[in-house]
């Protein structure tokens, strides 16, 4: 079991539920515990709400990595949406339109150990991963 | 988001000998260990390891119990975040304030001003911040002849900001000439500095006043300034001091009214800011009056323990938090 595991469209509200649910059992697979679990679900539930909300459409795909540590999940949200203007403010604390604290990409950032984004007026491209510890 | 082994484990300790004692003492090292670890471990992490523990005494768990602690961790994701970023922030906020400190520190340097020495006038003067930039200012000079110079200044708006505008201030004023120079001159070319710097949206009020030493008089000229007092001792009561000027900054040229009164002996001049005089207790304003009490109570005394012990008063009334700014000069003549 390596490489790519599987991608989940998002296109409909529920699709969101769906690309957690998948997320978490590829994770629960992989050996991650409860907690381990639920941030990997909550940073998944972020990702594929930004691609339902301001893209309209896109995808969460799931892959098995090997790195320093033996085995960690990629997952990477993809769409083709307008973009992200301001990649660096987007980034900021405090600036998500849901408020509060810990939410939005930042907190994604703080969830998973690994975070990059690519975006351009071709859409956005975000890619996490969680190490097995 | 990493947590001290140790301190996990020892949670698990502690959670198996309470299960077997319910001793208050296992409790209280309870409430130990939490204060150990709450800046590295968040509230999921201590869920899940209760949630483990249990599982280790307990083999044979109802599996709704179980799925309650799924539940449950997930919820408290959210939490986690939270409070991790609260950390970051607190973190962040720590480095502002000395970051904070340090300019206040150097405006202290840059502003500051020492208190002339002459025979025949006492003279007192405190400026302290509401926060930790100073948006007041005052600024003793004295001319060739002996005569002192005083300004006092608040600038509309508070902080870093303002404070920045004065150290402006202060230095358009070093750069005049040593030689007697009347208010209203001065007035009119700091008007000028402030108006080019117009954009910046600031706008600043001033008193300056010029004490002619030799012949007890006192020169005046105001820039919107809170007006002050002069205590006259024949009468034993406050006059105020009745001038009228545009502030600095709102119009190009402006020419500002001169004034002059005869000091006498025993008479004080009171300069002060609005942080003084708007000061409030409560939902209480404080009245001038209040203020001019206290100044008279203390009337006898060497003007820097007039002045220190206003503030001590009306810091007290209003419990040692200050609102504003608060400036306060007093110029007393004895012979
Ligand atoms: N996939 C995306 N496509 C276009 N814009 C996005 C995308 N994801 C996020 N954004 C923009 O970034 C902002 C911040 O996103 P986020 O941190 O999730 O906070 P929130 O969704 O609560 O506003 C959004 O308001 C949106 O403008
Ligand atoms: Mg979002």
């Amino acid at each position: 079991m390596k490489g790519a595991l599987t991608t989940v469209p998002i296109i409909k509200e529920l699709d969101i539920v769906g690309a957690r649910q998948s997320g978490r059992n590829l994770a629960r697979d992989l050996g991650f515990g409860s907690v381990d679990q639920a941030r990997i679900a909550t940073a998944i539930s972020e990702l594929a709400r930004n691609i339902y909300l301001y893209a309209g459409s896109g995808e969460i795909s799931f892959q098995e990595v090997q790195g320093a540590s033996p085995v960690g999940l990629k997952i990477v949200a993809s769409d083709h949406g307008p973009g992200i203007e301001n990649v660096s403010k987007v980034m900021e604390d405090g600036y998500s339109t849901s408020g509060g604290l810990g939410a939005g990409l930042p907190g994604v950032k703080r969830l998973m150990d690994e975070f990059d984004i690519i975006s351009d007026d071709n859409g956005t491209k975000i890619i996490v991963v969680k190490w097995l510890r | 988001m990493s947590s001290t082994k140790s301190d996990i484990k020892q949670y698990q300790d502690l959670l198996k000998q309470y299960l077997d004692t319910k001793d208050e003492v296992v409790l209280y090292q309870a409430e130990q260990l939490s204060k150990e670890i709450k800046q590295d471990v968040s509230p999921d992490e201590i869920i899940d390891e209760h949630y483990n523990t249990l599982l280790k005494l307990i083999p044979d768990m109802d599996s709704q119990i179980k799925d309650s602690f799924e539940f449950l961790i997930q919820t408290m994701t959210s939490y986690a975040l939270a409070y991790k970023e609260y950390h970051e922030l607190r973190t962040k906020q720590l480095e502002l304030k000395a970051e904070i400190e340090v300019a206040a520190n150097m405006q202290n340097t840059l502003l500051s001003t020492s208190i002339p020495q002459v025979d025949g006038l006492d003279i007192g003067a405190t400026s302290i911040p509401a926060k930790l930039m100073n948006g007041d200012y005052y600024h003793f000079v004295q001319d060739d002849e002996g005569n002192v110079g005083v300004a006092i200044a608040d600038v509309i708006g508070k902080g870093i900001p303002a404070a920045f505008f004065m150290s402006m201030i202060k230095y358009a004023m070093e750069s005049f000439p040593e030689n007697r120079m009347y208010p209203k001159v001065i007035l009119e070319l700091l008007n000028r500095v402030v108006e080019r710097n117009v954009e910046s949206g600031m706008f600043v009020t001033m008193f300056y006043g010029l004490y002619d030493v030799q012949r007890q008089l006192f020169y005046y000229a105001t820039a919107g300034h809170e007006p002050g007092f002069i205590y006259r001792a024949q009468e034993d009561q406050f006059k105020e001091i009745d001038a009228k000027g545009l502030l600095l900054g709102v119009k190009k040229e402006v020419k500002y009214n001169q004034y002059v009164d005869e000091i006498h002996d025993g008479d004080l001049i009171v300069l002060l800011t609005d942080g003084v005089t708007e000061c409030r207790s409560g939902d209480r304003f404080i009245e001038r009056e209040e203020v001019l009490d206290v100044i008279k109570e203390n009337k006898h005394l060497p003007a820097q323990d007039i002045v220190d012990n206003v503030y001590k008063y009306l810091e007290r009334l209003q419990n040692f938090t200050l609102r504003d700014d608060f400036t306060l000069i007093v110029m007393k003549r004895s012979s």
